[in-house]
Protein backbone atom coordinates (compact mmCIF):
# COMPACT_ATOMS: atom_id res chain seq x y z
CA UNK A 1 0.00 0.00 0.00
CA UNK A 2 3.03 2.13 0.31
CA UNK A 3 1.83 4.19 -3.05
CA UNK A 4 4.62 7.18 -2.29
CA UNK A 5 7.62 4.81 -3.35
CA UNK A 6 8.71 6.34 -6.88
CA UNK A 7 9.78 3.73 -9.68
CA UNK A 8 13.45 3.09 -9.04
CA UNK A 9 16.18 1.45 -11.67
CA UNK A 10 16.55 -2.33 -11.38
CA UNK A 11 20.24 -1.59 -9.57
CA UNK A 12 18.58 0.39 -6.73
CA UNK A 13 15.72 -2.33 -6.54
CA UNK A 14 18.86 -4.75 -5.67
CA UNK A 15 20.40 -2.86 -3.44
CA UNK A 16 17.10 -1.87 -1.62
CA UNK A 17 16.66 -6.09 -1.47
CA UNK A 18 20.07 -6.39 0.07
CA UNK A 19 19.82 -3.87 2.38
CA UNK A 20 16.57 -4.39 3.74
CA UNK A 21 17.51 -8.67 4.33
CA UNK A 22 20.38 -6.99 6.00
CA UNK A 23 18.07 -4.32 8.42
CA UNK A 24 15.88 -7.55 9.37
CA UNK A 25 18.61 -9.95 9.94
CA UNK A 26 19.41 -11.29 13.61
CA UNK A 27 22.63 -9.77 14.55
CA UNK A 28 23.93 -13.28 15.67
CA UNK A 29 23.58 -14.64 12.16
CA UNK A 30 25.01 -11.90 10.13
CA UNK A 31 28.17 -11.81 12.48
CA UNK A 32 28.30 -15.51 12.53
CA UNK A 33 28.31 -15.50 8.42
CA UNK A 34 31.21 -12.34 8.48
CA UNK A 35 33.42 -14.30 9.97
CA UNK A 36 34.98 -15.65 6.86
CA UNK A 37 34.72 -12.46 4.78
CA UNK A 38 38.15 -10.93 4.98
CA UNK A 39 37.04 -7.80 6.62
CA UNK A 40 37.85 -4.78 4.26
CA UNK A 41 39.38 -1.37 5.53
CA UNK A 42 37.42 1.61 5.65
CA UNK A 43 36.72 4.90 7.36
CA UNK A 44 33.76 6.28 8.75
CA UNK A 45 31.93 8.58 7.12
CA UNK A 46 29.46 8.30 9.90
CA UNK A 47 29.41 6.36 12.68
CA UNK A 48 26.99 4.41 14.10
CA UNK A 49 24.29 6.03 15.89
CA UNK A 50 21.41 4.97 17.40
CA UNK A 51 17.90 6.66 16.83
CA UNK A 52 14.00 6.41 17.17
CA UNK A 53 12.79 6.45 13.61
CA UNK A 54 8.54 7.05 14.65
CA UNK A 55 6.05 4.17 12.80
CA UNK A 56 3.07 4.69 11.11
CA UNK A 57 -0.51 2.80 10.85
CA UNK A 58 -3.31 3.80 8.39
CA UNK A 59 -6.75 4.25 9.36
CA UNK A 60 -8.79 1.46 8.84
CA UNK A 61 -5.90 -0.57 7.52
CA UNK A 62 -5.95 1.80 4.26
CA UNK A 63 -6.82 5.42 4.86
CA UNK A 64 -5.27 8.57 6.29
CA UNK A 65 -1.61 8.20 8.64
CA UNK A 66 -1.58 8.47 12.06
CA UNK A 67 1.88 8.08 14.38
CA UNK A 68 1.82 4.50 16.12
CA UNK A 69 4.82 4.69 18.21
CA UNK A 70 8.83 4.56 17.87
CA UNK A 71 11.16 1.96 17.10
CA UNK A 72 15.08 1.94 17.96
CA UNK A 73 17.40 1.95 15.00
CA UNK A 74 21.72 2.33 14.00
CA UNK A 75 22.35 3.79 11.65
CA UNK A 76 25.74 4.25 10.03
CA UNK A 77 27.62 4.95 6.25
CA UNK A 78 31.14 4.42 5.46
CA UNK A 79 33.73 4.19 2.69
CA UNK A 80 35.95 1.53 1.44
CA UNK A 81 39.46 1.91 1.08
CA UNK A 82 38.54 1.21 -2.64
CA UNK A 83 36.00 4.09 -2.57
CA UNK A 84 32.66 2.38 -2.67
CA UNK A 85 30.30 3.94 -0.17
CA UNK A 86 27.86 1.35 2.18
CA UNK A 87 25.12 2.20 3.97
CA UNK A 88 23.04 0.78 6.93
CA UNK A 89 19.89 1.33 8.69
CA UNK A 90 19.20 -1.55 11.09
CA UNK A 91 15.98 -2.20 13.99
CA UNK A 92 17.93 -2.28 17.22
CA UNK A 93 20.78 -0.87 18.81
CA UNK A 94 23.07 -3.11 17.75
CA UNK A 95 26.48 -0.71 16.69
CA UNK A 96 28.72 -3.98 15.39
CA UNK A 97 25.63 -5.16 13.21
CA UNK A 98 25.06 -1.73 11.83
CA UNK A 99 28.72 -1.68 10.63
CA UNK A 100 28.60 -5.27 8.91
CA UNK A 101 25.62 -4.17 7.26
CA UNK A 102 27.09 -1.33 5.84
CA UNK A 103 30.60 -3.54 4.95
CA UNK A 104 28.10 -5.99 2.88
CA UNK A 105 26.22 -2.99 1.50
CA UNK A 106 29.69 -1.62 -0.12
CA UNK A 107 31.50 -4.77 -0.69
CA UNK A 108 28.29 -5.62 -2.88
CA UNK A 109 29.49 -2.46 -5.48
CA UNK A 110 32.83 -4.18 -5.83
CA UNK A 111 33.99 -7.28 -7.74
CA UNK A 112 32.93 -9.51 -4.78
CA UNK A 113 30.11 -8.90 -4.97
CA UNK A 114 28.71 -12.68 -6.39
CA UNK A 115 31.20 -14.00 -3.20
CA UNK A 116 29.51 -11.89 -0.92
CA UNK A 117 25.77 -12.69 -2.13
CA UNK A 118 27.25 -16.41 -1.79
CA UNK A 119 28.47 -16.44 1.76
CA UNK A 120 26.20 -14.20 3.57
CA UNK A 121 22.87 -12.86 1.90
CA UNK A 122 21.80 -16.17 0.48
CA UNK A 123 22.23 -17.92 3.74
CA UNK A 124 20.77 -15.24 5.47
CA UNK A 125 18.08 -15.12 2.90
CA UNK A 126 17.30 -18.84 3.76
CA UNK A 127 17.40 -18.08 7.09
CA UNK A 128 14.45 -15.43 6.66
CA UNK A 129 12.44 -17.74 4.72
CA UNK A 130 12.61 -20.91 6.92
CA UNK A 131 12.24 -18.78 10.15
CA UNK A 132 8.40 -17.12 8.29
CA UNK A 133 7.98 -20.56 6.50
CA UNK A 134 7.87 -22.16 10.23
CA UNK A 135 5.41 -19.74 11.74
CA UNK A 136 3.60 -19.95 8.46
CA UNK A 137 3.12 -23.92 9.39
CA UNK A 138 2.35 -23.07 12.91
CA UNK A 139 -0.71 -20.77 12.14
CA UNK A 140 -1.80 -23.43 9.55
CA UNK A 141 -2.28 -25.68 11.55
CA UNK A 142 -4.46 -23.57 13.92
CA UNK A 143 -6.72 -22.82 10.72
CA UNK A 144 -10.64 -23.69 11.89
CA UNK A 145 -12.06 -26.42 9.83
CA UNK A 146 -16.21 -26.13 9.68
CA UNK A 147 -18.50 -28.74 9.38
CA UNK A 148 -21.52 -28.84 9.15
CA UNK A 149 -24.19 -31.12 10.66
CA UNK A 150 -26.90 -30.34 8.02
CA UNK A 151 -26.32 -28.70 5.28
CA UNK A 152 -28.92 -26.78 3.02
CA UNK A 153 -30.19 -26.85 -0.49
CA UNK A 154 -26.93 -26.88 -1.63
CA UNK B 1 6.50 28.65 47.35
CA UNK B 2 9.13 26.51 46.99
CA UNK B 3 12.02 26.06 49.75
CA UNK B 4 14.83 24.19 48.84
CA UNK B 5 15.41 21.31 51.29
CA UNK B 6 18.22 19.60 52.21
CA UNK B 7 19.31 15.92 53.83
CA UNK B 8 18.07 12.80 53.28
CA UNK B 9 20.83 11.96 50.61
CA UNK B 10 22.44 9.27 53.29
CA UNK B 11 18.64 7.48 53.72
CA UNK B 12 18.11 7.46 49.63
CA UNK B 13 21.31 5.92 48.73
CA UNK B 14 20.31 3.00 51.46
CA UNK B 15 16.89 3.04 50.08
CA UNK B 16 17.85 2.47 46.77
CA UNK B 17 20.50 0.19 47.91
CA UNK B 18 17.97 -2.61 49.31
CA UNK B 19 15.22 -1.88 46.52
CA UNK B 20 18.37 -3.38 44.43
CA UNK B 21 18.77 -6.15 47.27
CA UNK B 22 14.91 -6.75 46.96
CA UNK B 23 14.85 -6.69 43.39
CA UNK B 24 17.07 -9.69 43.15
CA UNK B 25 14.91 -11.42 45.69
CA UNK B 26 16.17 -15.10 47.41
CA UNK B 27 19.73 -15.32 46.09
CA UNK B 28 19.06 -19.36 46.43
CA UNK B 29 16.82 -19.00 43.24
CA UNK B 30 18.67 -18.52 40.28
CA UNK B 31 18.53 -15.07 38.75
CA UNK B 32 15.99 -13.95 35.86
CA UNK B 33 18.11 -12.88 32.74
CA UNK B 34 17.30 -10.48 30.29
CA UNK B 35 16.77 -13.05 27.34
CA UNK B 36 14.68 -14.77 29.96
CA UNK B 37 12.04 -11.79 30.65
CA UNK B 38 11.87 -11.32 26.35
CA UNK B 39 11.44 -14.68 25.35
CA UNK B 40 8.86 -16.09 28.56
CA UNK B 41 7.22 -13.05 29.50
CA UNK B 42 6.52 -11.77 26.09
CA UNK B 43 3.14 -10.63 26.70
CA UNK B 44 4.17 -7.88 29.42
CA UNK B 45 6.93 -7.57 26.59
CA UNK B 46 4.45 -6.57 24.44
CA UNK B 47 2.78 -3.83 26.57
CA UNK B 48 5.51 -2.46 27.85
CA UNK B 49 6.79 -1.54 24.04
CA UNK B 50 3.03 -0.41 23.28
CA UNK B 51 2.52 1.71 26.54
CA UNK B 52 5.90 3.14 26.34
CA UNK B 53 5.60 3.87 22.34
CA UNK B 54 9.04 2.04 21.51
CA UNK B 55 9.30 -0.82 19.88
CA UNK B 56 12.34 -2.83 21.22
CA UNK B 57 11.50 -5.97 23.12
CA UNK B 58 15.33 -6.11 25.11
CA UNK B 59 14.54 -3.07 26.11
CA UNK B 60 10.85 -3.64 27.28
CA UNK B 61 12.70 -6.98 29.48
CA UNK B 62 15.55 -4.75 30.72
CA UNK B 63 13.11 -2.08 32.16
CA UNK B 64 10.56 -4.79 33.63
CA UNK B 65 13.44 -6.55 34.84
CA UNK B 66 14.53 -3.09 36.88
CA UNK B 67 10.94 -2.32 37.69
CA UNK B 68 10.42 -5.23 39.66
CA UNK B 69 7.79 -6.55 37.18
CA UNK B 70 6.00 -3.09 38.07
CA UNK B 71 5.04 -2.97 34.09
CA UNK B 72 3.80 1.11 34.42
CA UNK B 73 7.16 1.62 36.18
CA UNK B 74 8.77 -0.29 33.32
CA UNK B 75 6.91 1.59 30.66
CA UNK B 76 8.04 5.61 32.94
CA UNK B 77 11.69 3.65 32.30
CA UNK B 78 10.81 3.40 28.53
CA UNK B 79 8.80 6.58 27.99
CA UNK B 80 12.59 8.07 29.55
CA UNK B 81 14.44 6.45 27.44
CA UNK B 82 12.59 7.73 24.47
CA UNK B 83 12.99 11.52 25.01
CA UNK B 84 16.74 10.55 25.02
CA UNK B 85 16.71 9.30 21.70
CA UNK B 86 17.71 11.52 18.45
CA UNK B 87 14.50 11.46 15.81
CA UNK B 88 16.43 9.71 12.57
CA UNK B 89 12.72 9.84 10.88
CA UNK B 90 9.89 8.28 9.92
CA UNK B 91 8.62 5.04 8.76
CA UNK B 92 6.24 4.97 5.22
CA UNK B 93 2.69 3.63 6.74
CA UNK B 94 3.08 -0.10 7.38
CA UNK B 95 1.21 -2.45 5.14
CA UNK B 96 -1.15 -4.42 7.26
CA UNK B 97 -2.61 -6.36 4.51
CA UNK B 98 0.77 -8.09 4.01
CA UNK B 99 0.72 -8.78 7.11
CA UNK B 100 2.52 -12.36 7.91
CA UNK B 101 -0.40 -13.42 10.09
CA UNK B 102 -0.05 -15.79 13.28
CA UNK B 103 -3.80 -15.11 14.14
CA UNK B 104 -6.61 -13.87 11.55
CA UNK B 105 -10.00 -14.57 12.74
CA UNK B 106 -13.38 -12.30 11.85
CA UNK B 107 -16.37 -12.28 13.74
CA UNK B 108 -18.59 -12.09 11.22
CA UNK B 109 -18.11 -13.71 8.54
CA UNK B 110 -17.33 -17.66 8.94
CA UNK B 111 -16.03 -18.55 5.70
CA UNK B 112 -13.66 -15.41 5.28
CA UNK B 113 -11.15 -16.22 2.41
CA UNK B 114 -7.99 -17.28 4.29
CA UNK B 115 -9.91 -18.92 6.57
CA UNK B 116 -10.13 -18.49 10.72
CA UNK B 117 -6.25 -18.84 11.55
CA UNK B 118 -6.32 -19.16 15.84
CA UNK B 119 -2.76 -18.76 15.95
CA UNK B 120 -1.14 -18.93 19.59
CA UNK B 121 -4.21 -17.56 21.65
CA UNK B 122 -5.83 -18.00 25.04
CA UNK B 123 -8.87 -18.50 23.97
CA UNK B 124 -10.73 -21.98 24.60
CA UNK B 125 -8.70 -22.37 27.28
CA UNK B 126 -9.91 -23.68 30.13
CA UNK B 127 -8.07 -20.91 32.73
CA UNK B 128 -7.38 -23.88 34.92
CA UNK B 129 -3.80 -23.78 36.56
CA UNK B 130 -1.64 -25.70 35.05
CA UNK B 131 0.30 -27.13 37.51
CA UNK B 132 2.35 -29.21 34.50
CA UNK B 133 4.26 -25.55 34.28
CA UNK B 134 6.15 -26.02 38.10
CA UNK B 135 7.92 -28.21 36.37
CA UNK B 136 10.62 -27.48 34.68
CA UNK B 137 12.24 -28.86 30.94
CA UNK B 138 8.71 -28.99 29.70
CA UNK B 139 9.48 -29.07 25.64
CA UNK B 140 6.20 -28.07 23.84
CA UNK B 141 5.78 -28.66 20.62
CA UNK B 142 3.79 -26.84 17.99
CA UNK B 143 1.82 -28.60 15.50
CA UNK B 144 2.55 -27.65 11.89
CA UNK B 145 0.34 -28.01 9.10
CA UNK B 146 1.22 -27.32 5.08
CA UNK B 147 1.61 -23.26 4.94
CA UNK B 148 -1.17 -20.96 3.17
CA UNK B 149 -0.50 -19.78 -0.27
CA UNK B 150 -1.97 -16.85 -1.24
CA UNK B 151 -3.52 -13.29 0.50
CA UNK B 152 -5.10 -12.65 3.64
CA UNK B 153 -7.56 -10.42 1.95
CA UNK B 154 -9.06 -7.85 4.87
CA UNK B 155 -12.74 -8.62 5.37
CA UNK B 156 -13.36 -4.56 5.40
CA UNK B 157 -12.31 -4.98 2.00
CA UNK B 158 -15.60 -7.12 1.02
CA UNK B 159 -17.88 -4.90 2.45
CA UNK B 160 -16.10 -1.80 1.34
CA UNK B 161 -16.51 -3.37 -2.58
CA UNK B 162 -20.28 -3.40 -2.52
CA UNK B 163 -20.58 0.41 -0.15
CA UNK B 164 -21.90 -1.41 2.83
CA UNK B 165 -19.21 0.20 5.14
CA UNK B 166 -17.93 3.73 5.46
CA UNK B 167 -14.82 4.11 3.46
CA UNK B 168 -11.42 5.19 4.49
CA UNK B 169 -10.66 8.26 2.64
CA UNK B 170 -6.80 6.86 1.68
CA UNK B 171 -4.18 10.16 2.02
CA UNK B 172 -0.70 11.08 2.17
CA UNK B 173 -1.04 13.76 4.99
CA UNK B 174 1.54 13.83 7.49
CA UNK B 175 -0.30 13.09 10.85
CA UNK B 176 0.62 15.63 13.99
CA UNK B 177 2.59 13.70 16.75
CA UNK B 178 1.64 14.15 20.33
CA UNK B 179 5.31 13.84 21.17
CA UNK B 180 6.29 16.80 19.23
CA UNK B 181 3.39 19.20 19.92
CA UNK B 182 0.96 19.83 22.55
CA UNK B 183 -2.35 17.83 22.46
CA UNK B 184 -4.58 20.30 21.46
CA UNK B 185 -8.55 19.90 21.02
CA UNK B 186 -10.44 18.78 19.31
CA UNK B 187 -7.85 16.46 18.14
CA UNK B 188 -9.05 14.82 15.31
CA UNK B 189 -8.68 11.09 14.71
CA UNK B 190 -4.71 10.82 13.84
CA UNK B 191 -4.24 12.33 17.53
CA UNK B 192 -6.76 10.41 19.22
CA UNK B 193 -5.13 6.95 17.17
CA UNK B 194 -1.98 7.73 18.66
CA UNK B 195 -2.94 8.67 21.99
CA UNK B 196 -5.25 5.56 22.28
CA UNK B 197 -2.27 2.94 21.35
CA UNK B 198 0.20 4.48 23.73
CA UNK B 199 -2.56 4.90 26.48
CA UNK B 200 -3.11 2.50 29.12
CA UNK B 201 -4.37 -0.94 28.68
CA UNK B 202 -6.74 -0.99 31.74
CA UNK B 203 -7.94 2.28 30.94
CA UNK B 204 -8.92 2.24 27.43
CA UNK B 205 -10.47 -1.30 28.05
CA UNK B 206 -12.91 0.33 30.75
CA UNK B 207 -13.54 2.89 28.59
CA UNK B 208 -14.68 0.65 25.78
CA UNK B 209 -16.64 -1.70 28.54
CA UNK B 210 -18.59 1.45 28.86
CA UNK B 211 -19.83 1.84 25.43
CA UNK B 212 -21.33 -2.30 25.58
CA UNK B 213 -22.34 -1.59 28.88
CA UNK B 214 -24.49 1.29 27.12
CA UNK B 215 -22.66 4.70 27.91
CA UNK B 216 -22.31 5.46 23.85
CA UNK B 217 -23.34 2.43 22.76
CA UNK B 218 -22.08 1.87 19.36
CA UNK B 219 -22.85 -2.11 18.17
CA UNK B 220 -19.34 -3.20 17.48
CA UNK B 221 -18.70 -6.42 15.91
CA UNK B 222 -15.12 -7.64 15.14
CA UNK B 223 -14.68 -7.32 11.58
CA UNK B 224 -11.13 -8.97 11.73
CA UNK B 225 -8.43 -9.16 14.45
CA UNK B 226 -4.89 -10.40 12.75
CA UNK B 227 -1.85 -10.38 14.78
CA UNK B 228 1.39 -11.25 12.64
CA UNK B 229 4.93 -9.22 11.65
CA UNK B 230 4.56 -6.79 9.06
CA UNK B 231 7.80 -4.80 7.41
CA UNK B 232 9.02 -1.01 8.63
CA UNK B 233 10.17 0.61 5.37
CA UNK B 234 11.43 4.02 5.80
CA UNK B 235 12.72 6.44 2.40
CA UNK B 236 16.49 6.88 3.00
CA UNK B 237 17.74 10.46 1.82
CA UNK B 238 21.16 10.13 1.50
CA UNK B 239 20.12 6.52 -1.35
CA UNK B 240 16.83 8.69 -2.47
CA UNK B 241 14.95 5.51 -2.34
CA UNK B 242 12.68 3.17 0.42
CA UNK B 243 14.11 -0.10 2.32
CA UNK B 244 12.72 -2.13 4.67
CA UNK B 245 14.56 -0.90 8.34
CA UNK B 246 13.24 -3.99 10.44
CA UNK B 247 9.85 -5.67 11.04
CA UNK B 248 7.65 -5.08 13.86
CA UNK B 249 4.95 -7.52 15.23
CA UNK B 250 1.37 -5.64 15.83
CA UNK B 251 -2.00 -6.87 16.24
CA UNK B 252 -5.27 -5.16 14.33
CA UNK B 253 -8.36 -4.77 14.85
CA UNK B 254 -11.34 -3.66 13.21
CA UNK B 255 -14.69 -3.36 14.28
CA UNK B 256 -17.96 -3.17 12.05
CA UNK B 257 -20.30 -0.76 13.63
CA UNK B 258 -23.48 -0.05 13.88
CA UNK B 259 -24.77 2.21 10.38
CA UNK B 260 -25.37 5.23 9.44
CA UNK B 261 -27.94 6.82 6.62
CA UNK B 262 -29.95 9.23 5.78
CA UNK B 263 -32.64 10.73 3.24
CA UNK B 264 -29.52 11.29 0.77
CA UNK B 265 -26.95 8.51 1.46
CA UNK B 266 -28.22 4.75 1.67
CA UNK B 267 -27.50 2.83 5.18
CA UNK B 268 -23.96 1.81 5.49
CA UNK B 269 -21.55 0.45 8.23
CA UNK B 270 -18.83 2.51 10.26
CA UNK B 271 -15.49 1.53 11.75
CA UNK B 272 -13.93 1.48 14.57
CA UNK B 273 -9.85 1.25 14.36
CA UNK B 274 -7.41 -1.05 16.56
CA UNK B 275 -3.19 -1.01 16.11
CA UNK B 276 -1.06 -1.82 18.38
CA UNK B 277 2.18 -3.10 19.10
CA UNK B 278 2.94 -6.28 19.79
CA UNK B 279 0.48 -9.19 20.41
CA UNK B 280 -2.07 -6.95 22.30
CA UNK B 281 -5.77 -7.72 21.40
CA UNK B 282 -7.27 -6.48 24.26
CA UNK B 283 -6.01 -3.34 23.70
CA UNK B 284 -6.33 -3.51 19.93
CA UNK B 285 -9.72 -4.40 20.43
CA UNK B 286 -10.62 -1.66 23.17
CA UNK B 287 -9.15 1.21 20.89
CA UNK B 288 -10.75 0.21 18.07
CA UNK B 289 -14.30 0.40 20.34
CA UNK B 290 -13.01 3.89 22.17
CA UNK B 291 -12.12 5.35 18.38
CA UNK B 292 -15.08 4.62 17.10
CA UNK B 293 -17.40 6.41 20.19
CA UNK B 294 -15.15 9.18 19.37
CA UNK B 295 -16.48 9.63 15.91
CA UNK B 296 -19.92 10.00 17.15
CA UNK B 297 -19.72 14.37 15.37
CA UNK B 298 -17.77 13.53 12.19
CA UNK B 299 -20.12 10.78 11.33
CA UNK B 300 -23.27 12.89 12.59
CA UNK B 301 -24.33 11.20 15.09
CA UNK B 302 -25.97 13.10 18.36
CA UNK B 303 -23.49 12.93 21.66
CA UNK B 304 -25.02 10.70 24.56
CA UNK B 305 -22.08 12.72 26.53
CA UNK B 306 -20.84 9.50 27.48
CA UNK B 307 -17.41 9.31 29.02
CA UNK B 308 -16.24 7.08 25.91
CA UNK B 309 -17.56 9.88 23.52
CA UNK B 310 -15.97 13.00 25.30
CA UNK B 311 -12.74 13.22 23.47
CA UNK B 312 -11.09 15.46 26.17
CA UNK B 313 -11.83 13.02 28.48
CA UNK B 314 -10.85 10.20 26.89
CA UNK B 315 -7.36 11.70 25.70
CA UNK B 316 -6.36 13.64 29.39
CA UNK B 317 -6.75 10.22 31.10
CA UNK B 318 -5.51 7.73 28.90
CA UNK B 319 -1.91 8.39 29.69
CA UNK B 320 -0.82 6.48 32.90
CA UNK B 321 3.03 7.60 32.70
CA UNK B 322 1.10 11.51 32.90
CA UNK B 323 -1.39 9.99 35.48
CA UNK B 324 0.67 8.46 37.57
CA UNK B 325 3.39 11.21 37.64
CA UNK B 326 0.85 13.15 39.16
CA UNK B 327 -0.85 10.65 41.45
CA UNK B 328 2.35 9.99 42.64
CA UNK B 329 4.06 13.12 43.44
CA UNK B 330 1.43 14.07 46.27
CA UNK B 331 3.37 11.72 48.37
CA UNK B 332 6.26 13.58 47.62
CA UNK B 333 7.58 16.29 50.45
CA UNK B 334 4.81 18.92 50.47
CA UNK B 335 5.88 20.30 53.88
CA UNK B 336 5.91 24.05 53.18
CA UNK B 337 2.17 23.57 51.25
CA UNK B 338 1.24 21.78 54.17
CA UNK B 339 2.35 24.21 57.16
CA UNK B 340 0.79 26.98 55.54
CA UNK B 341 -2.76 25.27 55.39
CA UNK B 342 -1.97 24.13 59.05
CA UNK B 343 -1.41 27.82 59.38
CA UNK B 344 -4.76 28.56 57.53
CA UNK B 345 -6.84 25.79 59.74
CA UNK B 346 -4.94 27.02 63.26
CA UNK B 347 -6.15 30.83 62.62
CA UNK B 348 -10.14 29.69 61.13
CA UNK B 349 -10.22 27.80 64.66
CA UNK B 350 -8.61 30.71 66.84
CA UNK B 351 -11.10 33.05 65.28
CA UNK B 352 -13.77 31.09 65.51
CA UNK B 353 -12.78 30.55 69.07
CA UNK B 354 -12.43 34.13 69.35
CA UNK B 355 -16.17 35.02 68.35
CA UNK B 356 -17.48 32.51 70.13
CA UNK B 357 -15.85 34.18 73.49
CA UNK B 358 -17.24 37.53 72.24
CA UNK B 359 -21.18 36.16 71.80
CA UNK B 360 -20.64 34.62 75.21
CA UNK B 361 -19.57 37.74 76.78
CA UNK B 362 -22.30 39.84 75.32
Amino acid sequence: MTTTAPEITPKSAARKGWMSLLAKARPAELAALMRDVPAPGFVWLRPPQIGGVMLRGRMGGTGAPFNLGEMTVTRCALKLDSGEVGHAYVQGRDKTHAERAAVVDALMQTDRAEVIREAVLAPLDEAATTRAGARAAKAAATKVDFFTMVRGED
Amino acid sequence: MYVAVKGGERAIDNAHAWLAEERRGDTAVAELTVAQIREQMSLAVNRVMAEGSLYDPDLAALAIKQSRGDLIEAIFLIRAYRTTLPRIGHAEPVDTGAMACDRRISATFKDVPGGQVLGPTFDYTHRLLDFALEAEGLDPRAETAAPQEGEMPRVTEYLDRDGLIQAEEHSDEAPPDMTRQPMEYPAGRPLRLQALTRGDEGFVLSMAYSTQRGYGRNHPFVGELRIGRVSVEMDIPELGFAVDIGEVTLTECETVNQFTGSRTEPAQFTRGYGLVFGQTERKAISMALVDRALRWEELGEDSEGAPAQDEEFVLAHADNIQATGFLEHIKLPHYVDFQSELELVRKLRREAAQSDMKEAAE
